[in-house]
């Protein structure tokens, strides 16, 4: 068994299982045997900033929120690519450009398939 | 069992070092306090100095300032409690974790301060959850922050763990719960709570 090429693995998984679940087991014990727990309601409650929590967390949002975020990436990607483009533009040879048109004219399908969804909209 | 205190120092200078579990304890709860990060006026700003490198509360083991009362064992009620604020305040100190201390910075957290006439404001949050200590100060100075935390650092020393007079968070019967007062018609629901602040008899 140790001659296995796999043996030092096996040790180390275990070793490694070991790292991650002896100080949880500790601190398991440290609440079973040690904590003052006194627990309460107010205690136990889920929100945190002194407020009583009101109403469900399990609320819908407005797919429309996305759509704006997708839509914004366009320009934002856009312009980080763009600018050093324009900066050394002079210097670039026409693969640049090209490419750089490529990149630019997929992100303005993007916008012009958004714009005829009429995702632009906002109601 | 203690160990003589003669007897501890003497040991001392020969090299051997002698403890009990009580006061390793208590040595590791007072050197681990964890502020709640939590300001409600002016004096939080002086708490915010107190824990800059001029003054630096790190000296103390407490410079942890935790966002959220699960992580935290002490509330510093830095500044004036209104009476708007103060259901939240008990709320917190509820939601935190055993062992939990208090510390009552300056005028206004103690008795309201120089708005103690005021309609809106609470007359001391001492009224509603227990206070372990209380500085005066209108802002206090950090250096008196500081005092407050030896103070209590001492106090926590001082406590031992088993007996009549060991600290509410081991005593089984001892509450965890402190009522959260409501805003009534006029006033706060209940005007203070009983079990932990009786109107001061002033003897003329």
């Amino acid at each position: 068994m140790t001659s296995s090429p796999y043996f030092s693995l096996a040790v180390l998984f275990v070793a490694a299982l070991g790292f991650g679940l002896t100080p949880l087991g500790l601190a398991w014990l440290w609440r079973r045997m040690l904590a003052p727990a006194k627990p309460n309601a107010i205690k136990n409650a889920i929100y945190e900033c002194g407020l009583e929590s009101q109403g469900d967390a399990w609320v819908q949002f407005r797919p429309a929120y996305y759509l704006y975020g997708i839509i914004f990436l366009i320009f934002d990607v856009e312009a980080v690519f763009l600018l050093p483009f324009a900066v050394a533009f002079t210097g670039l040879g026409l693969e640049a450009c090209a490419a750089m048109l490529v990149f630019v004219l997929l992100l303005v399908e993007g916008l012009a398939w958004a714009w005829a969804k009429g995702v632009l909209a906002w109601e | 069992m203690a160990v003589d205190e003669k007897l501890k120092i003497e040991l001392g200078k020969q090299g051997v070092f002698v403890t009990t579990l009580e006061e390793l304890y208590n040595w590791g709860r007072r050197s681990s306090i964890w502020p709640m990060n939590f300001g409600l006026a002016c004096c939080a700003i002086e708490m915010i100095a107190t824990t800059m490198a001029r003054y630096d509360l790190a000296r103390f083991g407490a410079e942890v300032f935790r966002p959220s009362p699960r992580q935290a064992d002490m509330m510093i009620i830095s500044g004036t409690v209104t009476k708007k604020m103060a259901p939240q305040v008990v709320r917190l100190y509820n939601q935190m974790a055993e062992p939990r201390y208090v510390i009552a910075m300056g005028a206004c957290a103690i008795s309201g301060g120089p708005f103690k006439q005021g309609y809106n404001v609470l007359k001391g949050i001492d009224r509603y959850i227990p206070v372990d200590v209380h500085i005066p100060g209108c802002p206090p100075r950090p250096e008196a922050l500081l005092e407050a935390f030896i103070a209590l650092q001492k106090k926590i020393d001082g406590q031992s763990l088993t007996g009549e007079n060991r600290p509410r968070f081991l005593d089984e019967n001892a509450p965890g719960e402190f009522p959260v007062p409501e805003m009534g018609e006029h006033d706060l629901e209940p005007p203070a709570n009983k079990n932990v602040w009786t109107v001061p008899v002033v003897i003329r």
